[in-house]
């Protein structure tokens, strides 16, 4: 299963980025061989809008299933769950840390956007 | 012949100086509110409104039918207004600009048309004006398409006053490009000197003739009377600070209509700029 995850560097030391359209990467984890592919954002991270539409189509085409982020728009949220992808919101720390904590089953998704437009 | 007025920030008097403007000329004028986001001049203007038409722009609604999920059209839309799916194509149509390059590339003719309304267009008569006013919808995000339409009223023969939107984004630049004036309404404070300067810098990128109304002209300091010397920007009205004036506009009248030693001054403005122009038009 792979879980998307906003990071600001390449490697899963690196810090969860809060931001979900405008993170600079999304780390894709497969979590049982914890193999991973960092996708380069920040094409979509300069977009003056639909930053988040843009990340949610990547990670969506990248087959992953859930995303773990701090904060996620109206519109990146609408179409992750047209995506069918969950999320989880409210994530800190480092990028192994987030899939510690989904790994231990610790995670609630999130059932709406939590924050504003233009994020 | 087009004269917009416009003016670097909000609350300069330009909506002032655009409706006694066009009530002094001696000829059948049309004037335009493209200040679409807060059209005002029909409070001062008080026209008959004769008509009143919704303005719609192209958004693509897409056939699930037909569409094989190519992922091709939210690949050209630059403006993120399409996520494909998998075979589901999400459209957000707040974002989309309405260019139709997703309709031009789809392969299966899956691109139909759909509307987003963009706002309201009135217009009707005040004795020899003919008057127009964009009024965009609550919640609309672009302007420009609703002023280029209440733009699209005018003839190559009329003499149209465009109230431009106050400031130097998209909008104002929609509402004076391709006009052949630009009467800058502006006070002669720092901030309304800053604001000004912006402006000054834009309409000479247009390439449009500009002249100045100083409003509260007896406030601030002189910096701004520098700055259109050394920019060669000619002052063609003064409007001082006065109390009866605030009060006339306050409760929505023209001051050359309460004050109708005023009509002359503004009739003398059209002159101004007719002479402005001409006369740049013989150096060039
Ligand atoms: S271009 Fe046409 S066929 Fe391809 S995804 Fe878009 S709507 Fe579907
Ligand atoms: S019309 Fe243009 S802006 Fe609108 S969705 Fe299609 S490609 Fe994007």
């Amino acid at each position: 299963m792979k879980i998307a995850v906003t990071s600001q560097g390449k490697e899963l030391a690196s810090q969860v980025d809060p931001r979900f359209g405008r993170a600079p990467y999304i780390l894709v984890v497969d979590i049982d061989t914890m193999n991973f592919e960092a996708l380069d954002n920040s094409g979509n991270a300069g977009a003056f809008k639909g930053a988040g539409i843009q990340a949610a189509t990547m990670v969506h085409d990248k087959g992953a299933e859930v995303v773990m982020t701090g904060y996620c728009g109206p519109k990146a949220f609408a179409t992750l769950q047209a995506a069918e992808i969950k999320v989880v919101s409210d994530i800190a720390g480092t990028v192994a840390d987030a899939i510690e904590k989904f790994k231990s089953g610790s995670v609630t998704y999130t059932t709406s956007a939590n924050a504003d437009a233009h994020w | 012949m087009i004269i917009s007025v416009a003016s670097g920030k909000g609350g300069t008097g330009k909506t002032t100086v655009s409706t006694n403007l066009a009530v002094s000329i001696d000829r059948e004028v049309k004037l335009f509110d493209c200040d679409v986001e807060e059209p005002n001049a029909h409070l001062f203007l008080n026209p008959e409104f004769e008509n009143s038409t919704p303005v719609f722009t192209f958004v693509p609604k897409i056939d699930a039918d037909r569409c094989n999920g190519c992922g091709k059209c939210a690949e050209i839309c630059r403006f993120n207004a399409l996520a494909v799916l998998g075979k589901k194509v999400l459209v957000f149509p707040e974002l989309c600009h309405s260019c139709e390059g997703c309709r031009d590339i789809c392969p299966e003719d899956a691109v139909e048309e759909d509307a987003r309304e963009l706002g309201v267009i009135d217009s009707g008569h005040r004795n020899g004006i003919f008057f127009v006013q964009g009024c965009m919808r609550i919640g609309e995000a672009m302007s420009p398409p609703l002023i280029r339409h209440v733009r699209s009223y005018a003839r190559p023969e009329d003499l149209v006053i465009i109230d431009a939107p106050p400031g130097t984004s998209c909008p104002a630049i929609n509402a004076m490009k391709g006009t052949d004036f630009v009467l800058m309404v502006t006070e002669p404070t720092p901030f309304g000197l800053h604001d000004l300067k912006l402006a000054v810098e834009a309409v000479k990128v247009l390439n449009i003739p500009c002249g100045l109304v100083v409003n509260r002209s007896d406030i601030g300091d002189r910096q701004l009377w520098d700055y259109a010397v050394q920019e060669g920007l000619p002052i063609l009205l003064e409007i001082p600070f006065d109390r009866s004036i605030a009060e006339i506009y306050s409760r929505g009248q023209l001051l050359v209509e309460e004050v109708p030693s005023w009509r002359p001054i503004f009739a003398r403005l059209y002159d101004a700029i007719v002479d402005t122009i001409e006369t740049r038009r013989s150096i060039q």
